[in-house]
């Protein structure tokens, strides 16, 4: 799957998703907790946003057990950190060309 | 044309703001840096009062009186690490302080997996140079102590300014040259050691307040 540099991804066509990535860029494994708050959002909202970037191969999912309770982390796979970065380059030449 | 290209502005902003938030411990107050420098200058005073000597003065060596073992009727090295305990002490206590008000004022949670991180990368470095200076003491190696203190804070701080704001690597490299320069001049490990707890601290802390706090606190 290749993106022509100019085109933005559909696939974060939204604030939450945007968001997502974002933090999973910089960092290597996030819990679900850690993300709700980051990004200001609910369980429902961000469980789908992130159903959605799993669905592209963009984030992979990490279940564990921290004592008895279950933790869910996540992380940008390299594919979804390649398509991140086009998208951020789409952004950019879009803001260059209406100079 | 003109809200789009705003919108995409707003976008890089946000994502920005948010690799930063999840990434960096960004709520460390200048005011912490400011505050840990008095209380560093206070213990440097009062181990020059007790010691009954001046800064840089030569002709008696802050080490040569340590080795008579008591002074003014209190054991030496209890008063020292009396004065360093209360100087740590204060310094964490206003650092936490400071620190806690500035994430509360921002609307941000003190204490999450960044924090966390920060504090692990700092107390590795600060472990080993605790656990050093115990060794010189045992090895009646005091001289060596204010520069390894220097020292090894020097590397805690640039280990973890991957965490947090980036002045604070430059920092940590001053404090490890200045530890540096202290093991050549053994008998200014007590200047030394005022000038990088104490004025690094005030001088970093102060610069740091005016860039990142400066118009945000008055609000």
């Amino acid at each position: 799957m290749k993106h022509i540099s100019t085109q933005l991804n559909k696939a974060f066509d939204h604030r939450i998703r945007l968001g997502l990535m974002s933090v999973l860029m910089v960092n290597d494994w996030v819990d679900f907790n850690t993300l709700k708050e980051l990004l200001d959002a609910t369980d429902g909202n961000l469980a789908s946003h992130i159903k959605a970037l799993e669905a592209e191969n963009y984030i992979e999912v990490k279940k564990q057990f921290i004592g008895r309770r279950p933790n869910t982390s996540y992380a940008a796979t390299e594919l979804g950190k390649k398509a991140f970065n086009d998208h951020l380059d789409a952004l950019e030449q879009l803001l260059k060309q209406r100079d | 044309m003109a809200a789009s290209k705003q919108q995409h502005i707003d976008t890089l902003q946000e994502i920005r703001s948010l690799m930063e938030r999840s990434s960096r411990f960004i709520s460390l107050s200048g005011l912490s840096g400011i505050f840990a420098g008095i209380w560093a200058l206070a213990g440097a005073t009062a181990a020059y009062f007790y010691l009954d000597i001046m800064p840089f003065d030569q002709n008696t060596f802050y080490y040569s009186i340590i080795d008579q073992g008591r002074h003014r009727g209190i054991n030496i090295l209890q008063f020292f690490v009396i004065d360093a305990l209360i100087v740590l002490v204060g310094a964490l206590g206003s650092g936490v302080y400071f620190s806690t008000r500035r994430a509360k004022r921002r609307g941000q949670k003190i204490w999450d997996p960044v924090t966390r991180r920060l504090l692990v990368e700092l107390a590795i470095p600060l472990f080993a140079g605790g656990l050093f200076c115990l060794t010189l003491l045992y090895h009646d190696a005091l001289v060596f102590v204010a520069p390894a203190t220097l020292v090894f804070y020097g590397l805690a701080l640039v280990n973890a300014s991957k965490y947090t704001l980036p002045d604070i690597r430059l920092l940590g490299i001053s404090e490890i040259v200045l530890g540096l320069i202290a093991m050549l001049r053994i008998g200014n490990g007590l200047e030394c050691w005022a000038a990088g707890f104490g004025l690094l601290h005030i001088i970093y802390g102060a610069m740091m307040y005016y860039k990142y706090e400066r118009n945000v606190t008055r609000s």
